[in-house]
């Protein structure tokens, strides 16, 4: 039988999901289709073998990075919310002058909070710092196993010394702010959802 | 008993003489000489009708993708790594998760309104208290009156079909035989066609596949076969089945020459190959009918052709197959459905409605190896019929991507950064 997905989310579910990362009715509806369609256990909950199934995806050198960012800290299943709050960091800024009624506090899709979806990726201890190590794995990630690993070291070691101001050999995110100021960080961390 | 009985016996036996002779003559008859009473093309018409009624009353909805466009911002251009060089990775990514090419092929298509058919409902809620009469007269008629007339059909065709290919098996190799086994192939297919309300519409026939030549087509369902070789006869190639499969599939091949492999044949490559090749050479036999996808996929794609059929030496006859997904939907989700329901879910819809376009043959040029030409095929089918044309495998539905594509990305960023770090480090060395 066809999927009954709109009726299994609730009118009050979408206007908090509303009122927490700003997407509209629709684009709620159509997500909720979305993910109940790369819900293939169909429990309300994405695993990462569902993110994995999405061959684009799969063969996204970062793939498994962006994957972690839809689960909570020690957590292996992503529900709706969860799902929703993380995409909503890609909203575009301009989407924000059509809904004023964004509770407390930063919208999830500011600048800031771009950002630190973009740190969050290469710090994975948490600790609130990139260290070189952790700098290392990105890049190793990102080019495979086509640069040597002194290239890569230089790499990274320039990298460092050109973001760290206050000498700890590690990138804070105030730090990682600086050094991205110049960058057009709302247009490259956003994606377009139709309406 | 009582008169009442006898009266009720009498009743029923009545009935069923009027209805099998109705069924005679308005369908068996015609199917045999492939004549038209033109009755299910009024069954179309009035469906379209009624559809586009619903449509206007407001059950429809807009089918863009929630997703995105991949114009923002270009591949890291800068030649030194920087820490935003991730973006890009991360967008990608994101834009994948939001809506990708590939996944939604395995499941059925959506539509844009509502079809009467409770399948098909996905978002639709309710309407009107009209459009739910509608669906209910839908059901009593699919399931009370059409889905018993199909049944009927279908095994009337399955069952000629195995009694006359196993008595024809009985003659002697020659004209006659091969004369006859034709006329019943395409009689009993054009039964199950009947049986399945398709309704098909053919265009340049006068491309039709020619003996020692191979037939490809995308693949969406077991249908595709029955719509086939309803119009042409081929030889078909598959895997030998147990059960009533397997029962038709030794019966058919005793009338004429099918390609049916063992389990533990179809592994072999080589063994596969020279099997089709040795078909190919031999001029009197039919054209062989392959399905290079390999699987089924949801017909608004075309898929990665698996270069086997393309590396055999000859001409190639490509086939566009495009059903019309408001009267049912054709697609076989087997890890869904077995092909039992799914036949039965195929015989309760409205009915089956496709266009099957006979491309120009095609042959293999110079310089051209088998996978640039399944390419080339591949691109002629789908702009036909409309689809989709993807690189993607369709073997994807099960199984994993193979980490090459991630190592081609892979190698393809370390290159924008390796052109600098060359010259950064030999400038280093002089300095």
């Amino acid at each position: 039988m066809g999927s009954r997905a709109s009726s299994l989310l609730r009118e009050e579910d979408i206007e908090e999901i509303k009122k927490e990362t700003g997407f509209s009715h629709s684009q709620i509806t159509r997500l909720y289709s979305r993910f109940h369609s790369l819900d293939k256990g169909e429990n309300g909950a994405l695993s990462r073998e569902d993110f994995q199934r999405i061959p684009e995806l799969a063969i996204n050198p970062l793939g498994d990075r962006i994957i972690n960012a839809f689960f909570p800290e020690g957590e292996d299943q992503a529900n709706f919310r969860g799902f929703m709050r993380t995409l909503a960091h890609f909203r575009p800024v301009e989407d924000n002058e059509k809904n004023k009624d964004l509770t407390s506090g930063e919208p999830l899709n500011s600048r800031t909070n771009k950002l630190l979806f973009a740190f969050r990726l290469y710090d994975l201890d948490r600790d609130d710092k990139i260290s070189r190590d952790e700098l290392l794995q990105v890049l190793r990630m990102m080019v495979g196993v086509n640069i040597s690993d002194e290239q890569l070291g230089s790499i990274a070691d320039r990298t460092i010394q050109e973001a760290d101001t206050n000498g700890d050999m590690c990138i804070s995110f105030s730090e990682f702010i600086k050094v991205l100021e110049k960058v057009d960080v709302e247009q490259k961390m956003s994606i377009r959802f139709l309406h | 008993m009582s008169p009442f009985n006898n009266l009720l016996c009498m009743l029923l036996g009545i009935s069923f003489t009027v209805w099998f002779t109705l069924l005679l003559v308005f369908i068996i008859v015609p199917a045999i000489f492939g004549l038209s009473f033109g009755i299910r093309g009024l069954y179309m018409k009035t469906l379209l009708k009624e559809l586009k009624e619903i449509r206007r009353n407001g059950s429809s909805r807009d089918l863009d993708g929630s997703a995105s466009s991949t114009t923002t911002g270009p591949s890291p251009s800068t030649s030194e790594f920087e820490m935003s060089d991730t973006f890009y990775f991360c967008r990608r990514g994101i834009e994948s998760i939001v809506d990708d090419e590939v996944t939604k092929r395995f499941t059925a298509e959506e539509l844009e309104s509502w079809n009467l058919l409770t399948r098909s409902n996905y978002n639709f809620q309710h309407i009107s208290t009209r459009l739910t009469v509608l669906w209910g007269l839908g059901v009593v008629i699919r399931y009370g009156f059409l889905l018993p007339l199909r049944l009927t059909l279908a095994i009337t065709g399955v069952s000629l079909l195995v009694v006359f290919t196993t008595m024809i098996g009985f003659l002697p190799n020659g004209r006659v035989k091969h004369f006859l086994s034709e006329k019943v192939h395409l009689m009993c297919y054009r039964i199950c066609v009947r049986a399945l309300t398709a309704i098909i519409t053919y265009h340049h026939s006068e491309n039709k596949p020619k003996n020692g030549g191979i037939c490809v087509a995308n693949h969406t369902s077991p249908i595709d076969v029955i719509i086939l070789a309803s119009d042409g006869c081929y030889a078909m190639v598959g895997q030998i089945h147990g059960g009533l499969m397997g029962l038709i599939q030794k019966s058919m091949v005793k009338a004429c020459p099918h390609i049916w492999f063992e389990r533990s044949e179809v592994k072999d490559r080589h063994l596969v190959a020279k099997r089709l090749s040795d078909h190919v050479k031999d001029k009197s036999k039919l054209p062989i009918l392959i399905f290079p996808e390999g699987t089924c996929i949801n017909n608004t794609s075309v898929m990665m052709f698996k270069k086997g059929s393309f590396e055999i030496a000859s001409t190639v006859y490509p086939v566009a197959i495009k059903y019309d997904p408001r009267f049912g939907d054709a697609f076989w989700n087997s890890s869904k459905f077995g092909m039992v329901n799914y036949l039965l879910r195929m015989m309760s819809s409205w009915a089956i409605v496709c266009s099957v376009w006979y491309l120009p043959p095609m042959s293999r040029q110079e310089g051209e190896d088998a996978v640039q030409f399944a390419n080339r095929v591949k691109a002629a089918i789908a702009r036909q019929g409309g689809l989709v044309d993807l690189l993607w495998d369709g073997g994807l539905k099960r199984g994993k991507v193979k980490d090459t594509f991630k190592e081609e990305q892979q190698k393809l960023y370390s290159k924008i950064l390796v052109g600098t770090m060359c010259l950064q480090s030999s400038l280093n060395m002089s300095s």
